[in-house]
């Protein structure tokens, strides 16, 4: 018997085209499309892609619930033995697409899932208890590698066979704990990795601990007419010309540019240095990305007590967490020493 | 970049257009915006409305900077 896939992917692995297309509409087409053919041919006659369904990232992610319900109905009509979403490597919005089409063809048609990512996608702490989610290299270098596990599970799935640890099948953890038998009891097991443990010597947990990453809000602004508010921003906005040479994706470093003689952004005087989305809106008028005239008003007025003379920006765009947390720490060191209230943060 | 900010006392207000994605990275105070390009604007307005639709956004933003929360919090 062939088992019947049904694959989804973006605007670009589909051909349609980059981010001038991200507002496609769900589409579906016969049989395979891009990365399709690389499945294909590790399902050999076992499977075949029936239909492939193609959204845009930022129509997705702009209308999620709407997309998913109308990406559901195409996939639904092809009855699939198993979906596979992607892979989405480190690309963000294609991620929680994957995720939540991943989610949703789990929960609402209960059938099983396969999509690829690479660890610090959003889609991954999103939806990984929803989906088996391959662990991915972050760019489509990767494409090979990460067919392979995918292509395999999706067949072990549509088989119907028992599914192995993260470790053994290469998905990310879904937090999920399972029952097994093992010939030492927990007590000989424990002190065995305490032993190790005591030796400096590798050993595994049986439970990892989770890590709560999250920090308490901090206290409100009391009189907002007396606050100095900060703009930072992972949208890339920058000074026309990119004087720092940002890079327009895993950026390697933030810039802070001087708000001293600018009153509005317009084309003259700035753009962004983002990849990933279409950057015409924000180069036309970065007040878009960053409100600048807004808040000179605001501060003309005494609405606010007063705009920090600097604006901080990176590209958030497949930028590593740890470099995102280097640059924030920084950031955050020289808006203390200005004595700043409060920051706005905006996000493209 | 807005945990690590927030961390060192000061509060940040996260203006985006993928909610669930702030939610998930750990932004206490979240205002939604118009459009992942655009975020606060948009070029289907006149420049007058645009600029009107902003600083609704600005101001809900330094609303919610003002409001104290104990908990991650969507200002819609």
């Amino acid at each position: 018997m062939t088992f019947k896939v049904v694959h989804y992917i973006n605007q670009f692995y589909a051909g349609i085209g980059g981010e001038e297309k991200a507002d496609h509409r769900p589409e579906v087409r016969e049989g395979m499309v891009g990365p399709g053919m690389a499945f294909q041919r590790a399902f050999g006659k076992e499977a075949e892609i029936a239909s492939t369904v193609i959204c845009g990232d930022t129509y997705f992610n702009e209308n999620l619930a709407t997309a998913t319900s109308e990406i559901i109905a195409m996939i639904e009509k092809y009855s699939p033995d198993v979906v596979i979403c992607g892979p989405a490597f480190n690309a963000g919005r294609y991620g929680v697409a994957c995720g939540a089409v991943a989610e949703a063809v789990s929960d609402r048609l209960g059938v099983p899932v396969v999509s690829g990512m690479y660890p610090e996608n959003p889609g991954v702490d999103m939806y990984r208890k929803y989906a088996y989610i391959i662990e991915t290299a972050n760019s489509a270098v990767g494409m090979r590698k990460a067919v392979k596990p995918m292509a395999k599970l999706a067949l072990r799935l549509a088989r119907s066979e028992k599914i192995g640890s993260p470790k053994e099948e290469g998905y990310i953890p879904m937090g999920i704990r399972k029952n097994m038998f093992t010939d030492e009891r927990g007590s000989k097991r424990a002190v065995k990795m305490l032993v190790k443990k005591l030796k400096g010597e590798e050993y595994i947990t049986e439970y990892p601990m989770p890590v709560f990453d999250r920090v308490s809000p901090s206290a409100a602004i009391k009189d907002i007419t007396k606050a100095k508010i900060a703009i930072v921003s992972s949208g890339g906005p920058v000074p026309k010309g990119n004087p720092d040479h940002i890079e327009s994706s895993s950026a390697s470093k933030y810039g802070r540019y001087s708000l001293q003689d600018i009153d509005d952004l317009n084309s003259e005087n700035s753009e962004t240095a983002h990849g990933g989305y279409d950057p015409v809106y924000a180069n036309n008028d970065l007040d878009r990305v960053i409100p600048v005239d807004v808040l000179k008003e605001m501060e003309k007025a005494g609405d606010i007590g007063s705009l920090h003379e600097y604006w901080y920006s990176t590209v958030g765009n497949g930028t590593s967490v740890a470099n995102s947390k280097k640059y924030a720490a920084e950031i955050a060191e020289d808006l203390h020493a200005h004595g700043v209230n409060a920051v706005i943060l905006t996000s493209t | 970049m807005v945990k690590e900010i927030e961390k060192t006392g000061l509060p940040v207000v996260h203006m985006c257009t993928v909610v669930p994605i702030s939610l998930t990275v750990g932004a206490n105070r979240i205002v939604p915006t118009v459009a992942i390009p655009h975020p606060l604007g948009d070029p289907s307005l006149s420049e007058d409305e645009e600029k009107k639709l902003r600083r609704k956004l600005v101001e809900k933003a330094l609303q919610s900077l003002q409001t104290e929360i104990d908990a991650q919090t969507v200002f819609d």
